[in-house]
């Protein structure tokens, strides 16, 4: 775990440069939905009613308006927006778990979740919890092996499976 | 008393030993979710509901009710013993309860805390018993413009309600609609914001926002945080009820005020968050001792608490009558009745008396069991903050991954997932609520065809929802809450103005 000179790393993005990047994305998130209302069609037809275009259109109409508000509000320099909103260490830590669990998920189409759950949680257990190798083996296989006893044989729950499972008959 | 018969009725059905077994379970993984961090009401209940799909409904809503229930209880265990609220309606209740359990007094916090919850979740009970019934049959009369008002109330009082900036609510909600409207239109059956991909035919999951949104998103701010766990030791004695319980009496109006706030918040959505804050402003503006709230007051353990629990527990209530949720976590359980073919709503008390009365009886029950589970079992509880964290988060993503596969059985759930993920990590660091976009995501597709046929049957005109003094006075209060925040301002502005005046 983290020690406490760690915790108080060098800044990386303020909340002002996070906030504007979320009010950005909100703003394309209106332009692509305003883009296929138009498509749609968002005027009256008569014996029809509202063509499917107009409730988006209007929604995202109230989002983009709220998003430039917001993004007004973020744009100024104030004390408040300079404070780092993330810092290296700890964007590191997030990393930690984040970029493992899209190769976990990626590994889950080829081998299947189980096995490749064991071995993110054992290699996540080895190389960020420091533990002995023999541990990260006993728990990580543990969980794999609790959770396809309780999702294959008791509930009947059908999850992805690999070769592994394939090769016990699964 | 025809409620009451049904209630009885209700209470046969869920005193079975197994339904109690079920709530013992559903009690003991609530408060496992309720104690870790990245598992919360909300997505702990998403993640377990597959598991319920070949249950019978009445057995399967006890078990995913205990498990809300366990989780209400367990969040007060970590926010006492450790100062790390393990939900965000606990975030209050640290306010006194970590002071408390510095001068060594967390059992009588712990004490506390669990009766208050208690006392707050059967108030809301009694309130769903003599309400829900009323409301229901009150419901069965509404058309489509009627419907459209009572969800157009729901979200505006995000707005209204709302602790945050309005804009980002705004925002957080009308991306939640967006989303819904992805995939295939309902009405015309034309496809919506798909751009060809076959993925999105079904559009945007709500379960799978959650389990993103609030698991994935949770993780990565408590590894952002690089957790630390230094907590006070929990020893629960006896001896520690009584004496707690003895000081509880003189709280009566605190505990009163806390209820109705709690009920009031809960209903109307805003939550049992707000609600909790809520209840703590006003114990300590209105208590006698509210000079002390802070350093470690029992009343400022017991108001927030109360009122986080009657908040969650009446967020049931416009679920089952109206089929519109209260909060995330009833929105969950609402995903769940439509799984198990069953429509909440109106309907649902005439055709599925059973059932109902059965859900009702086993609130009463669950709360009850849980009460004597968590005054029990504490030590127990607290000690799973020892698992270290690189074990938990690890297991947790992969629970979600499972959560949010078994929704559809398709891969690109679990992708999304992630994607939500992020997204949550961010709203969460630049406050932008989340309940409102959950909501907007599950009633997206309701709200807008009941504005759809409310607009066909008056012929576009805007009219129509003041066409009755039921649905316009539901539309005007709904207009008055979307503009609370604007009128606030306005008003500090001409107070302030008549201030400088005075002052010249």
């Amino acid at each position: 775990m983290s020690s406490h000179e760690e915790a108080e790393g060098r800044p990386l993005v303020s909340y002002r440069t996070l906030d504007i990047a979320v009010t950005i994305f909100f703003l394309i998130v209106t332009a692509i939905v305003m883009t296929d209302s138009l498509r749609l069609g968002i005027s009256w037809k008569p014996n029809e009613g509202p063509q499917p275009g107009l409730f988006p259109f209007y929604i995202v109409l109230a989002m983009g308006i709220a998003s430039l508000i917001n993004l007004a509000q973020a744009l100024p320099h104030t004390a408040d927006g300079e404070m780092a909103a993330t810092t290296v260490p700890g964007l590191k830590r997030m990393a930690a778990i984040f970029v493992p669990a899209v190769i976990f998920v990626l590994a889950t189409h080829y081998i299947g979740i189980y096995v490749s759950a064991a071995v993110y949680i054992g290699a996540f257990m080895v190389f960020f919890g420091k533990f002995a190798v023999w541990k990260a083996l006993a728990v990580s296989l543990s969980i794999a092996i609790v959770n396809f006893m309780m999702f294959e044989v008791w509930f009947l729950v059908p999850l992805p499976k690999g070769p592994l499972e394939a090769a016990l008959g699964y | 008393m025809d409620e009451l018969n049904a209630l009885f009725g209700g209470f046969a059905v869920a005193l079975s030993g197994y339904h109690l077994m079920f709530m013992v379970i559903g009690i003991t993984l609530g408060v496992i979710i309720g104690v870790l961090p990245g598992l919360g009401g909300a997505n702990g209940v998403a993640i377990l509901l597959p598991l319920t799909f070949s249950m019978p409904p009445t057995s399967a809503i006890i078990l995913l009710t205990s498990i809300y229930w366990g989780a209400l209880f367990g969040g007060a265990i970590t926010s006492i013993l450790f100062n790390i609220p393990g939900e965000p309606w606990s975030v209050a209740t640290t306010f006194d309860g970590h002071p408390m359990a510095q001068n060594g007094k967390a059992d009588e916090a712990l004490v506390g805390a669990f009766t208050a919850s208690f006392v707050g979740a059967i108030f809301a009970v009694c309130l769903i018993t003599f309400l829900a019934p009323v409301v229901a049959k009150f419901a069965l009369k509404f058309g489509p413009a009627e419907f459209f008002a009572v969800q157009f109330l729901t979200f505006a009082s995000f707005i209204g309600m709302g602790r945050g900036s309005p804009f980002k609510t705004i925002a957080s909600m009308c991306l939640g609609f967006a989303l819904a409207s992805v995939g295939l239109d309902g009405v015309t059956g034309t496809l919506r914001m798909t751009f060809g991909q076959d993925e999105l035919l079904n559009g945007f999951k709500f379960l799978v926002a959650v389990i993103g949104l609030f698991g994935i998103g949770e993780i990565l701010c408590s590894m952002e945080d690089g957790l630390k766990f230094n907590g006070a030791a929990a020893k629960l004695r006896m001896d520690a009820v009584i004496r707690t319980w003895r000081q509880l009496p003189r709280m009566w109006a605190t505990f009163l005020r806390s209820c109705i706030v709690g009920c009031w918040m809960g209903i109307t959505p805003g939550g049992a968050t707000p609600a909790s804050f809520m209840g703590y402003g006003i114990a300590k503006r209105l208590s006698k001792r509210g000079d002390n709230f802070g350093k470690g007051e029992l009343e400022g353990v017991v108001a927030p608490e109360t009122a986080a629990h009657a908040a969650g527990t009446s967020a049931l209530l416009p679920m089952l009558t109206l089929g519109i949720p209260g909060s995330p976590t009833a929105a969950v359980l609402l995903g769940g009745l439509l799984i198990w073919g069953l429509q909440p709503g109106p309907l649902l008390f005439v055709e599925q008396k059973d059932f109902v009365w059965g859900l009702i009886a086993s609130m009463y029950l669950g709360n009850v069991v849980g009460l004597v589970m968590v005054l029990t079992c504490v030590p127990l509880f607290a000690a799973i903050l020892r698992v270290p964290f690189s074990i938990i988060a690890p297991a947790i993503v992969f629970v979600c991954a499972i959560g949010a596969y078994t929704v559809n059985n398709t891969m690109f759930d679990v992708w999304m997932m992630l994607v939500f993920g992020v997204m949550g990590y961010l709203f969460n660091k630049l406050r932008y609520p989340l309940p409102p976009l959950v909501l907007a995501l599950v009633l997206g597709d309701q709200a807008e065809s009941s504005f759809r046929q409310a607009m066909l049957v008056s012929q576009g005109s805007v009219g129509v929802f003041w066409s009755n003094w039921l649905c316009g006075s539901i539309m005007t209060l709904g207009l008055v809450m979307a503009f609370w925040p604007a009128l606030q301002a306005l008003r500090a502005k001409l107070s302030g103005n008549a201030a400088i005046a005075r002052a010249a």
